[in-house]
């Protein structure tokens, strides 16, 4: 579950409205060759991050992607 | 859910009544479907409207303008498929034309009357954050809950009567948009939509709301309260500006202080998500029963697909199949339209008299348009195989695959989509750089697009190889094959090392980011494929019409002016003086090898002849002389017009037979006894046409999506000096080393 969101980028505000607030429950799905870009999924959708961009999100619990 | 359409469809049906009618035919009585990208709007637009629908472009821009008609039992309306958007939060072009449509801010297009909103039900989570947002738009809304099969199939269960609470009202009707269930009731709907009840506004955001408020009483009656909370959080939009006018001389310090009193240090964009999917969340919690495990083989397929290995190598798999697909499966109807235009050419040109107008009508007309529409099969299977791709869900994977390699030029996944429809042609590519939100990126993209092998190339390369290139094989492969691929990889290269150099220079900025919803694999819907095809089709023969025409007659107009007296006598006199002395096959041969003389002797003193002659100069030192000068010129406007040229200039008639035509232009020598063609030459012709933007329509449309002359201009210079230099190293270094 997405606990903190780094806001200050209007990037990741972008992925704010694409559903990537706190309280969602993402799941890590996969990851392209070399483990960059990664793909989420929450509430049934599929949504593919950088890792730089991924590291915006502090989750909770462990093996729900960073 | 059976019990809810029966309801809708008897109540709400009988209160269509006769009058009314003629008012909604009035045609600005338009409803807009409006929905996330991949929600199976478009589907369900092509189901509602069938054929009846025409493709335009919104005033100013290159986004195109779905419009069709929807005919009701009692009703008919006009429908506007809008570009699919995941909030009123513009991020790209084309999500900010659909906002400003369901806004009202197009100018000459009135605002719609309705909304349908179409929301996927695997997807609600997203899908009803927009319509949060729509619900606010105070117009007449209504929701179309597609894939209804797939969600239960996926044990997704909605309380309809429940969601249509929590909607304030509206209705809710859940549809099969590829099967049609449920459009009955869908339809009943819309006849009545104009009358709907503006439905009742759920708080979130109670702050912002009062904000508006209060606004709103120092505006005319006519700002929605929608457009000034969007104003306040988005503040550097031309919303933002156009709602502070409003307000008069202190208007900006009021919009600042109470963006200073509500918003606080937090991103105003950030908590309003926020604060929407909270309620999202609160009312899925409610309408949607049992967790959203959804495994249909596309999912399994999506799940096997997205492994690193597995999906790299799929996706090499399906880049060969499709360029297979495009030289093997094309070439019996190309065999056959060749067959048809030379066919009509000779019927024409036999049942006429010999001059002008026989010239005119088979050497023009009919061989330089001919010569164009023998690309129609390549074409129209490059653009199925990409409709499909991408209706399947599988270009979005294969972005999402080849992210890492655009990185290392300084561009992003993104910027694969355009770049594989460019094979087909540059000017769709181009138009589907749009996608990307980044306009740093976009126009890196751009001009890397024209730098990929488009079909128009492929026939200057196939005659070129075929004539030069031996057909011998290498190891498994054909070297014929060999280098076309080389020359496809040769554009591909090209095209990113310049996007690259741009990125370093001109375009420097950050690092793109790269962001991207993957949808579900799913079969494509065969209607919605069919007429994304029919209107591909469709563009390019209207081009093949026009612009293509119009060359056509220009050139063969240069070439056949003016006539020489003196060589028409010539020809008269050899003509008689061999029917006099010889017999048979011996004077049908001479017959034509004296027509054949004379014709170059005309082309020669033609208008486009002495034109060759003056640019002869500037392509000598790659080895051309002036005929190929002559017809590489004349395919400046349309690269696929040389083909034509090359047929007449070189004395063969006008079919531009590609066999008779090699076999002149291996025959080819400078008036010293040299071939013409040697192999250096031949090479660096192929990559003058690799790199050379040979192409009007490419030129205009970069004027277009960029705004401006100063990148067509540029992309023209480049890649035209980039061709020029490429071709003089290789025949300078070929030759004289």
């Amino acid at each position: 579950m997405i606990n903190n969101v780094n806001t200050s980028d209007p990037d990741i505000q972008r992925l704010m409205v694409l559903g990537l607030v706190e309280g969602a429950e993402v799941e890590l799905a996969s990851a392209a060759i070399g483990g960059d870009p990664m793909e989420f999924r929450m509430f049934g959708n599929a949504i593919s991050l950088r890792r730089e961009q991924a590291l915006q999100f502090d989750v909770t619990t462990a093996g729900a992607g960073e | 859910m059976s019990l809810l359409l029966a309801q809708v469809s008897s109540e709400q049906f009988t209160r269509v009544s006769a009058d009314q009618i003629s008012v909604r035919r009035h045609p600005s009585a338009a409803i807009a479907v409006v929905g996330n990208p991949n929600s199976g709007k478009s589907t369900l637009f092509n189901r509602l409207t069938g054929l009846r629908q025409k493709t335009g472009n919104y005033p100013g821009v290159t986004v195109e303008k779905h419009v069709g008609v929807v005919k009701l039992e009692n009703a008919a309306f006009e429908l506007i498929d809008l570009p699919g958007m995941f909030a009123l939060s513009a991020h790209s072009l084309e999500e900010r034309i659909a906002c400003d449509v369901v806004m009202g801010r197009i100018p000459d297009m009135e605002r719609p009357v309705g909304i349908i909103a179409v929301v996927d039900t695997t997807h609600l989570y997203q899908g009803l954050y927009l319509v949060q947002q729509l619900m606010e738009l105070e117009l007449p809304l209504l929701v179309a809950l597609t894939m209804t099969d797939a969600a239960e199939a996926g044990g997704i269960r909605i309380d309809i009567d429940a969601l249509q609470r929590r909607l304030g009202g509206i209705t809710v009707c859940p549809v099969v948009a590829t099967t049609g269930q449920g459009m009955d009731a869908l339809r009943a709907a819309i006849a009545t939509l104009p009358d709907a009840a503006k439905p009742e506004l759920p708080t979130f955001w109670e702050e912002l709301q009062a904000a508006s408020e209060e606004l709103a009483r120092d505006m005319p009656a006519t700002v929605p309260r929608v457009e000034i909370e969007r104003a306040l959080i988005e503040r550097n939009s031309d919303l933002a500006e156009e709602v502070t006018n409003y307000l008069g001389d202190d208007g900006a310090q009021r919009m600042e202080a109470i963006r200073q009193r509500i918003f606080g240090s937090v991103p105003p964009l950030a908590n309003e998500a926020r604060l929407r999917y909270a309620w999202v969340r609160d009312v899925l919690d409610e309408v949607q029963h049992s967790a959203p495990t959804i495994t249909t083989w596309g999912s399994h397929l999506a799940a096997f697909m997205n492994r690193p290995v597995p999906g790299t190598i799929g996706l090499f798999v399906v880049m060969a199949v499709v360029f297979q697909a495009v030289f093997a499966w094309a070439t019996p109807l190309m065999d056959a339209i060749e067959t048809g235009t030379a066919f009509i050419g000779v019927l024409v040109a036999s049942s006429l008299p010999d001059g002008a107008v026989s010239s005119f009508l088979s050497d023009g007309i009919i061989a330089g348009v001919g010569s164009v529409i023998v690309f129609l099969p390549q074409i129209m299977i490059l653009f199925l195989f990409i409709i499909v791709l991408e209706d399947s869900g599988y270009l979005a994977r294969a972005a999402y695959l080849m992210d890492r390699v655009m990185r290392s030029v300084g561009l992003s996944g993104q910027s694969i989509i355009p770049m594989v429809s460019s094979f087909a042609c540059a000017v769709p590519g181009i138009m589907a750089t749009r996608v990307i939100p980044n306009r740093r990126d976009r126009i890196a993209t751009i001009l890397a697009a024209p730098f990929m092998t488009c079909s128009a190339r492929l026939p200057v390369y196939a005659l070129l190889i075929a004539a030069f290139v031996p057909a011998q094989s290498v190891g498994l492969f054909n070297l014929q094959g060999i280098v076309l691929f080389g020359l496809y990889m040769l554009g591909i290269v090209t095209g990113l090392l310049t996007a690259l150099m741009l990125r370093k220079t001109a375009l420097h900025g950050p690092k793109p980011t790269f962001a991207l919803m993957l949808p579900e694999f799913r079969r494509p819907n065969m209607q919605t494929v069919l007429i994304q095809l029919l209107g591909r089709a469709m563009i390019f023969l209207k081009r093949a019409g026009t612009v293509i025409f119009a060359v056509a007659v220009v050139v063969w107009a240069l070439a056949y002016y003016p006539r020489s007296d003196d060589i028409a006598a010539t020809l008269t006199q050899q003509q008689s003086l061999a029917a006099a002395s010889l017999s048979d096959d011996a004077l049908s041969e001479a017959l034509s090898r004296f027509e054949n003389e004379a014709a170059a002797a005309q082309l020669e003193q033609s208008w486009l002849g002495r034109a060759g002659k003056v640019v002869e100069p500037a392509f000598k030192p790659l080895g051309w002389d002036w005929k190929i000068s002559a017809a590489v010129i004349a395919g400046f406007p349309a690269r696929e017009v040389v083909i034509a040229v090359l047929g007449t200039v070189y004395a063969v008639g006008g079919e531009a037979d590609e066999s008779t035509l090699a076999g002149r232009l291996q025959s080819a020598s400078w008036p010293d006894g040299r071939a013409v063609f040697t192999l250096p030459m031949v090479i660096g012709l192929l990559i003058f046409y690799a790199c050379c933007l040979q192409c009007a329509a490419t030129l205009a449309v970069i004027r277009r999506e960029t705004n401006s002359w100063r990148w067509p201009l540029f992309a023209w210079g480049y890649m035209t000096s980039l061709g020029y230099l490429g071709a003089l190293l290789v025949y300078q270094l070929g030759t004289n080393s």
